[in-house]
């Protein structure tokens, strides 16, 4: 049984956390993500299940609180748009050091600095580059759509508890602030606290009983023993990309050029995939799921049958490096995206591509 | 089947609103729709627009740049968008305010006077139902069952007292809206 509603993209978000039995939200609001939080403090959820909702003093104060709480096992949220994820990196880095399950949802703007509050991909680097400091990285879910922003908090739940490491659901404005249809799952039950001790007691700060103490930290100072938790992240990582990889394919079985684009973008591909084909252009759209791992195989595959790809971000080009690292030069790749809040049209897209690569091969050729 | 729409006026006006019950309508056949607004410094005064997507298949961009309808409630949004709408489509406005009429000839236009009706019925609020009423004359795309349920849906309980008044706004859009042609634009 699920309940059909016709929701904003944050508020699915956030409805669908309540139902995924999370246990505390902390954040602070910003546009264009403040409905994750309005919602849920309209919403009371600490008297349908007891989640814990609060509005810190700030974003750096928000994400300690999820440090904190992720310490003890349970299933912590914190939702912010592109500044206040800035100032969250420091706690972000700290999560995956120390190994803590958390989610992190970024509603993207446009940036650099305070920016615009329109929507924007260009914390893509942001997201899958680190962004804080040190050897880690994130397992990032780029939601496309409504029914997306509510199932990926499940699913990023499940691989944070997994791989006891940090998920970010990278999402923008367009779809945090878009409405469509959207089935939502049924409540799931919070984990007691004696559930919790016996699936995470292993590690987590439980309160001690019969049992070694367990520690959560991020600091080693013995370079032996640091080396090795550096060693076990990357484990971690390279399991994640066997295992974890999601990725979609539309129209690309007879595809002649390639649209890569996640997210909004990809939506808007897609427009522009249909457009290319009535005008008998054979276009077809690689959306990464997951922009860590990221579908380097599929795309070194679809290389070999395409004869150009076209990375459509809402930046001024970052994806596209990754693109390019996939298919190692094997057809040219390159990159369209407006900026500043600007969303491209489908239009615009099939435009670019037609002017970058298409009308580009004779030049190549020659 | 696949209607896509943009409706643009002033904030205040209802434009949110308006989408939000048409793609409620939507929902309530079945259809898959989306409901893109423009946010930001936006409020009362300033514009606003929503783009609304109805459609038998799965919705591809949620924002574009033509459209199969357009719902034009200021001079503002008339100067943005008529140039927007797919050639055979269709142009419904609002003419309180407009100075500049629009002057396509490729594309079906028609007016309703929201305002005058609305003021008649003795309530401004129900202006955007007047004008949906309009729409669904010219282009039944969800109906009127449906528009109810999609009310009841979006409105809070509180105010479903007001579902009367509402759907009767729609019928006078509905039998108030006319073709507007280039001969009888008074100059």
């Amino acid at each position: 049984m699920s309940e059909l509603k016709l929701m904003k993209g944050n508020e699915a978000l956030a409805e669908a956390a309540i139902r995924a039995g999370v246990d505390a939200y902390f954040g602070y609001p910003i546009t264009p993500q403040s409905e994750v939080i309005e919602y849920l403090m309209t919403e009371r959820p600490e008297d349908r299940t007891g989640m814990v909702v609060l509005q810190a003093e700030s974003e750096i104060a928000a994400i300690n609180m999820v440090y904190g709480a992720a310490s003890t096992g349970k299933k912590v949220l914190t939702s912010s748009s592109s500044p206040g994820i800035s100032l969250k990196l420091e706690g972000i880095s700290y999560l995956a050091g120390a190994e803590l399950p958390a989610v992190i949802v970024n509603v993207v703007r446009g940036g650099p600095g305070l920016g615009t509050i329109q929507p924007s991909q260009a914390d893509y680097f942001q997201s899958v580059k680190g962004g804080g400091h040190g050897d880690y990285k994130l397992y990032v879910l780029a939601p496309a759509s409504v029914q997306e922003m509510a199932d990926f908090v499940e699913d990023a739940f499940d691989i944070a508890f997994k791989y006891r490491a940090p998920v970010l659901i990278l999402s923008d404005g367009l779809i945090g602030q878009m409405m469509e249809k959207v089935f939502l799952k049924d409540q799931q039950e919070r984990l007691t606290d004696e559930e919790v001790i016996k699936r995470h007691d292993s590690w987590a700060v439980t309160g001690k009983t019969n049992r070694e103490r367990n520690i959560i930290t991020s600091l080693d100072l013995q370079s032996e023993k640091m080396e090795a938790r550096v060693r076990r992240l990357m484990k971690k990582y390279e399991q994640m990309e066997k295992e974890d990889l999601r990725y979609e394919e539309y129209q690309t079985e007879d595809a002649e050029y390639l649209f890569v684009a996640y997210g909004s973008s990809a939506r808007i591909a897609q427009k522009a995939v249909q457009l290319a084909r009535a005008k008998g252009i054979k276009a077809g759209l690689l959306r990464p799921i997951t922009l860590f791992p990221y579908p380097k195989q599929v795309l070194f595959d679809l290389a070999d049958q395409v004869k150009g790809i076209l990375s459509v971000e809402l930046n001024a080009g970052q994806m596209v490096e990754d693109v390019r690292l996939s298919v190692e030069h094997k057809v040219p790749v390159e990159h369209f995206g407006r900026t500043g809040g600007i969303i491209h049209t489908p239009e615009e897209v099939l435009e670019a591509l037609e002017l970058k690569i298409i009308n580009n091969e004779c030049i190549r050729h020659h | 089947m696949t209607e896509e729409i943009i409706i643009a006026g002033f904030g205040g006006q209802g434009v949110l609103s308006m989408g939000k019950i048409l793609a409620y309508s939507g929902i309530m056949q079945d259809q898959e729709v989306s409901w893109m607004p423009s946010y930001g410094p936006e409020m009362r005064g300033g514009t606003a627009n929503v783009t609304v997507i109805l459609s038998d298949e799965r919705i591809s961009s949620p924002y574009l740049k033509v459209f199969d309808t357009a719902i034009i409630l200021n001079q503002q949004s008339m100067d943005k968008f008529e140039e927007s709408v797919k050639p055979g489509g269709i142009l419904l406005y609002e003419p309180n305010g407009i100075s500049q009429h629009p002057t396509r000839t490729d594309i079906n236009i028609y007016q309703i006077d929201g305002n005058k009706i609305s003021t008649e019925m003795g309530n401004k609020k129900i202006f955007n139902m007047v004008v949906l009423g309009a729409y669904l004359k010219i282009k039944p795309t969800v109906e009127l069952n449906n528009v109810i349920e999609g009310l009841k849906k979006s409105l809070p309980e509180r105010y479903h007292h007001l579902i009367p008044l509402n759907e009767e706004a729609i019928t006078k859009g509905m039998n108030s809206v006319k073709l507007y042609t280039i001969e009888n634009q008074v100059c």
